[in-house]
Formats: C-alpha cells, sequence, structure tokens
C-alpha cells in the first residue's frame, strides 16, 4: 500500500480521567476531500490540535507522508508539509494582506531570517504572493491591514497564508465559521478549486460544504470514530442521524 | 516601518537628526557631555526598540546588558589594563551578547508579566552582584581609574567632550544603519509577526522561540556597547548603570519618543535628558516630577508617544491642504 499523505495509529488523549480521543485510527490518502464532522464535544479540536502538534498524544503515533512525526514540534511539521487554518482567524492584524502571506513564503524559503537586503526588494517572495492573491480575487486588498477587511475576506487571507506554504497536507479548521452565508459560497468555491495534490481534511459544522466538498466523511463521537465512508454512506448511515438529531446514542 | 509594501528608500527627514547633531556640535559646546549622553542613550534605546518595539518582547531589566557592557570595559581597563578603546567595545558587546544568550534561552520561554519579572530579576542579581564585589567593580564607591586610548591613537578624549561626543556620534550611526536595514529586511518584517501573532508564526513553520533568542541576543550586544561607550566618555562606572531605574527610565524614554518607530528611540532620550537636565538645576529635588507629569500627558494624550503626535498632526494638515486645493478647484 503507498503511503498516507496523513496518517495516526490508535492515537489517544486524555485530561485526566477525562478520555477525549480513543485509540483513533485515521487515514487521509494523498490528494484527498476528506471531512471530519462530529457533535459539539466530539473531540475533533483536540484531534486537529494533535495533528498540528499544539497539544501532545498520551499514546499512539502521528505519521506525516509515512514518517512517523508524533515527536515532531508545530513549526518543523509546518515545515514539513503539514499546513493548517483556524477556526477563529488568526492572523497579523495591523499588517497588510501581502505581509501576511509573504511572512510565510520567507519562512517556507528560508529568507525570513535575512538581515540585508529589505523585504520589498524580494521581488520573488512578493510576486509569489500577489499571484497566490490573485488567485483568490483578494488583489485589490494586497496593501490593505487584514484587520480592515470583512470578516469573509480574512478567511481567505487565512487560506492564502496555508496555500503559501505549499503544503502536501491541508487541515481546514472549519474554513466557513463565522462567515456571513452570502460569503460562505466564495470560500466553497475557493476550496473546490484548490490544487489537487494537496490532500485536505476540512472540519466543519456546516454540512452542506461538508456534502458538496467531501469525498469522504469521517464521524468523531466522544472521542472516537464512529464510521468513516463516502458521503452517501454517512448521510444514509442510521447512527450518524441519531447523533444529529439528538436520539438516544445507548444503543 | 517594516515589511514587504515599503520603500526603503532613506528620506530627507531620515537625515535630521544627524543635520541636527553637527549643529549641536557647534553651536552648543558647553553642553558635548550631555550630547554624548544623549546618543549613548538613543543607541541604547534603539536596541530596546528593536526587542520591544519590533518583536515584542516585554522588558523591565535590559540594564543587565548595558551594565555588563559597562563594567566590562571598565574593568578591562582600570583592573587588567586593556585601554584599547575598540577592544574594549568588541569584550563589552561579546560579554552582553553571551549574557543575552544564556539569559534568554531560560526567559523566553515564558511571556507577559513572567518575562518582565524575570528580566527585573536578572538585571537585579547583576546590580547585587557589582555592589558586593568591591574588588573588582569598586562597588557602591564605583570604579574609578578607567582609561582609554586615544581614538585611532590620534583624538584623546578631552574635558570638553569633543572627541567623546564625535566618536558616540560615529557608534550610533553604525547601530542605526545596522538597525534600520535590519528593521526593513525579510528579519525585520519576520520580528513584526512575533509581535503580531506568535500563534501565527508557529502556524508558518517559524521556530518562534530560536527567533526571540537571535533577537534578543542582538539587542543584548547592542546595549552591551552603549553601555561601554558610557564607561569610555565618563572613565567611570557606577552601580546606577544596573537595575531596575536604568531599565525604567529608558522604558520612559522610548514611551515619550514612540515605541516600535525607529525614530521613537531618537526623540525620547532627547526630550527626558534635555528635561532631566534642565528640571535638576531648576529643581534639584523635585525634577522627576516633572518627568512623571510628562509621560502621563504623553500616554493619556498620545498613546504613540511624541512621534505619534507629529504623524497626527502630519495627516490632519496633509487632508487640510488636500481639501483646500480640491476647494479652490
Amino acid at each position: 500500500m503507498a503511503a498516507s499523505a496523513l496518517e495516526t495509529d490508535r492515537l489517544c488523549k486524555s485530561f485526566g480521567a477525562l478520555t477525549v480521543a480513543e485509540s483513533i485510527d485515521f487515514r487521509l490518502e494523498p490528494g484527498a476531500r476528506h471531512a471530519l464532522i462530529g457533535p459539539n464535544g466530539a473531540g475533533k479540536t483536540t484531534f486537529v490540535n494533535m495533528l498540528t502538534g499544539a497539544i501532545a498524544p498520551s499514546s499512539g503515533r502521528i505519521l506525516l507522508g509515512g514518517e512517523d512525526i508524533t515527536k515532531v514540534n508545530q513549526a518543523a511539521r509546518v515545515r514539513r508539509g503539514l499546513g493548517r487554518t483556524f477556526q477563529v482567524t488568526t492572523l497579523f492584524r495591523s499588517l497588510p494582506v501581502l505581509d501576511n502571506v509573504a511572512l510565510g513564503i520567507a519562512e517556507r524559503d528560508a529568507v525570513a531570517r535575512r538581515m540585508w537586503k529589505p523585504a520589498s526588494r524580494h521581488g520573488e517572495i512578493i510576486d509569489e504572493a500577489m499571484q497566490l492573491l490573485a488567485t483568490l480575487a483578494l488583489t485589490s486588498d494586497a496593501r490593505t491591514p487584514v484587520k480592515d477587511l470583512p470578516y469573509g475576506r480574512q478567511r481567505l487571507v487565512e487560506i492564502a497564508i496555508a496555500l503559501g506554504l505549499k503544503p502536501k497536507v491541508l487541515l481546514l479548521d472549519e474554513p466557513a465559521a463565522g462567515v456571513p452565508s452570502q460569503d460562505s459560497g466564495r470560500i466553497l468555491e475557493v476550496l473546490a478549486s484548490l490544487p489537487g495534490d494537496i490532500a485536505i481534511l476540512v472540519i466543519e459544522h456546516d454540512m452542506d460544504l461538508v456534502f458538496r466538498f467531501a469525498q469522504r466523511i469521517t464521524v468523531l463521537v466522544q472521542g472516537q470514530v464512529l464510521v468513516e465512508g463516502r458521503p452517501d454512506e454517512i448521510a444514509a448511515d442510521r447512527r450518524v442521524r441519531d447523533v444529529y438529531l439528538g436520539e438516544a446514542t445507548h444503543a | 516601518m517594516s515589511g514587504y509594501t515599503v520603500d526603503p528608500r532613506i528620506r530627507w527627514t531620515e537625515w535630521l537628526p544627524w543635520v541636527a547633531a553637527i549643529a549641536f556640535f557647534f553651536t552648543l559646546p558647553e553642553y558635548l557631555s550631555l550630547g554624548a549622553r544623549i546618543l549613548i542613550y538613543i543607541l541604547f534605546a534603539l536596541s530596546l526598540d528593536l526587542i520591544l518595539g519590533y518583536a515584542g518582547i516585554i522588558t523591565l531589566g535590559h540594564s543587565a546588558f548595558f551594565g555588563l557592557g559597562a563594567y566590562t570595559a571598565g574593568v578591562l581597563s582600570a583592573r587588567y589594563g586593556l585601554t584599547d578603546p575598540f577592544l574594549q567595545l568588541l569584550a563589552a558587546a561579546a560579554a552582553a551578547a553571551l549574557l543575552g544568550i544564556a539569559t534568554g534561552a531560560v526567559i523566553l520561554r515564558t511571556k507577559a508579566l513572567t518575562l518582565l519579572m524575570l528580566t527585573l530579576a536578572i538585571t537585579s542579581i547583576l546590580l547585587e552582584i557589582a555592589n558586593k564585589a568591591t574588588w573588582l567593580t569598586g562597588g557602591a564607591d564605583g570604579l574609578s581609574g578607567v582609561k582609554t586610548d586615544p581614538i585611532l591613537g590620534m583624538f584623546k578624549f578631552d574635558i570638553f567632550g569633543k572627541t567623546a561626543f564625535i566618536y558616540c556620534l560615529f557608534a550610533l550611526f553604525i547601530g542605526w544603519l545596522v538597525v534600520r536595514r535590519m528593521i526593513y529586511s525579510p528579519f525585520g518584517a519576520m520580528l513584526t509577526g512575533l509581535r503580531e501573532n506568535t500563534a501565527r508564526m508557529h502556524a508558518i513553520g517559524a521556530p518562534v522561540y530560536w527567533r526571540l533568542v537571535l533577537v534578543y541576543t542582538i539587542s543584548a550586544t547592542m546595549a552591551g556597547v552603549a553601555g561601554a561607550l558610557l564607561t569610555q566618555v565618563n572613565q567611570f562606572v557606577g552601580l546606577n548603570v544596573l537595575g531596575l531605574e536604568p531599565s525604567g527610565d529608558l522604558l520612559v524614554m522610548l514611551i515619550l519618543g514612540g515605541v516600535g518607530r525607529l525614530y521613537g528611540a531618537f526623540v525620547g532620550p532627547v526630550v527626558y535628558l534635555i528635561a532631566q537636565d534642565y528640571l535638576a538645576k531648576q529643581y534639584p529635588e523635585y525634577w522627576y516630577f516633572g518627568i512623571g507629569v510628562l509621560l502621563i500627558v504623553v500616554v493619556l494624550f498620545a498613546r504613540g508617544g511624541i512621534l505619534g503626535i507629529i504623524d497626527k498632526w502630519l495627516q490632519a494638515l496633509s487632508r487640510q491642504t488636500g481639501s483646500a486645493k480640491a476647494s479652490a478647484r
């Protein structure tokens, strides 16, 4: 079997007596469009935080492109090709949109520690950032401080920064969260047009977005994988409906 | 002032401080000692601005590096007979850099109040060491008998402070060039990223902790050089270069001038030290009161410091002239 893009092997996390992730086996194929769903408190955020390295698992392993990254820190995981966006926009708020993207590209190209040549003379970085902004229709905002943009556009800047890192795997943590419904269509368009070679895992509450975007869906409930399958299988699954319609799950 | 969208060319206004310094040299020869002190504090404030204004590292202990630099130059000269001015600077820079990397590596894992207290603790410890190790530092009496050779073998430190002023001006000019270059570089843009959002920096793959240690060490080195300059100019080192007080004074100077604007580090020390000089002569017992009032006024009415107010005025002025032009049509 070819190496997966991202994989977890019996991943567990508990805070004292509280188990928030219980032996999660998860596999993200190269180029996949995968969604992770589950009710509030299912452990989605904990799972993502373990993938990105924000918190350490209690046991189990995480593999990126077949390599064990369980002990690798957050920034080093990013440099190995694991990109992410945040549920709540996490940006350089007072910096222009261009700088938000350029800072990431500079890190990727190991230019960020150079101290002599002015940043604005690093044409290769600026050109790449501008091209990226163009693909997201953000060109006209390049010089605007991020904090002056409407929230929907800020969500796009999140995605732009992540893409600038040229990740092999991209984790999108609720990309449409907090976006007014008339703008969420734009987010979906952008998601649909992302390069096919990036494996994408999207964590989302918006079922409409999930079912239109994902080819595979994993349902997480109480720290465990309840079921994984194609969207039509998930939609037809009785247990998933029970969870989401709030019916008794003690069966 | 930094980043990928700003024009890095030197504007004509940026030459004003240097013109002013040269004018000062020729017109106010009786104040050259004060002038040299101001230049040294500008260099010291620049080093603080790099970590506080750009990288967002909050500190009350920057005098640790200034003081270590001052004592390194002083002790090497008075106790070990090293009188070459550049070797003194070099030794002070090296000592401050070592302290910067050693303490930075420990304390930069923390932030906010914890970090503030740790920086304060470090300079307080150094103050206590300098106070107790009288055989080396002269303790509370200070270390006198510091000698420095003529600069380049030609320019002797004179009692009027002419050599001292020009020497410090050159040192500051080099410091300014380096810091300015750094701020406009990708490294400088990265520093503003550290200040703005460390979570985001982690997420773009930046080794945040090591970057903080790096910029902290660079800043410490500069502060050490500034301290050594003070020793060379005064031919004396006292305990007042260490501890909370000089750190606090420096912080006040930078806030007065404007934090994170490069030239705030120029304006602050000028205003502070001239006010101090004047007030100390007029009201020897209450001069701190005047400084306090100045600080309160700036913090209440001008959050960006003195340069912040000037910026606002200029903006208002250009809007007015802009609308005047528009209505004239």
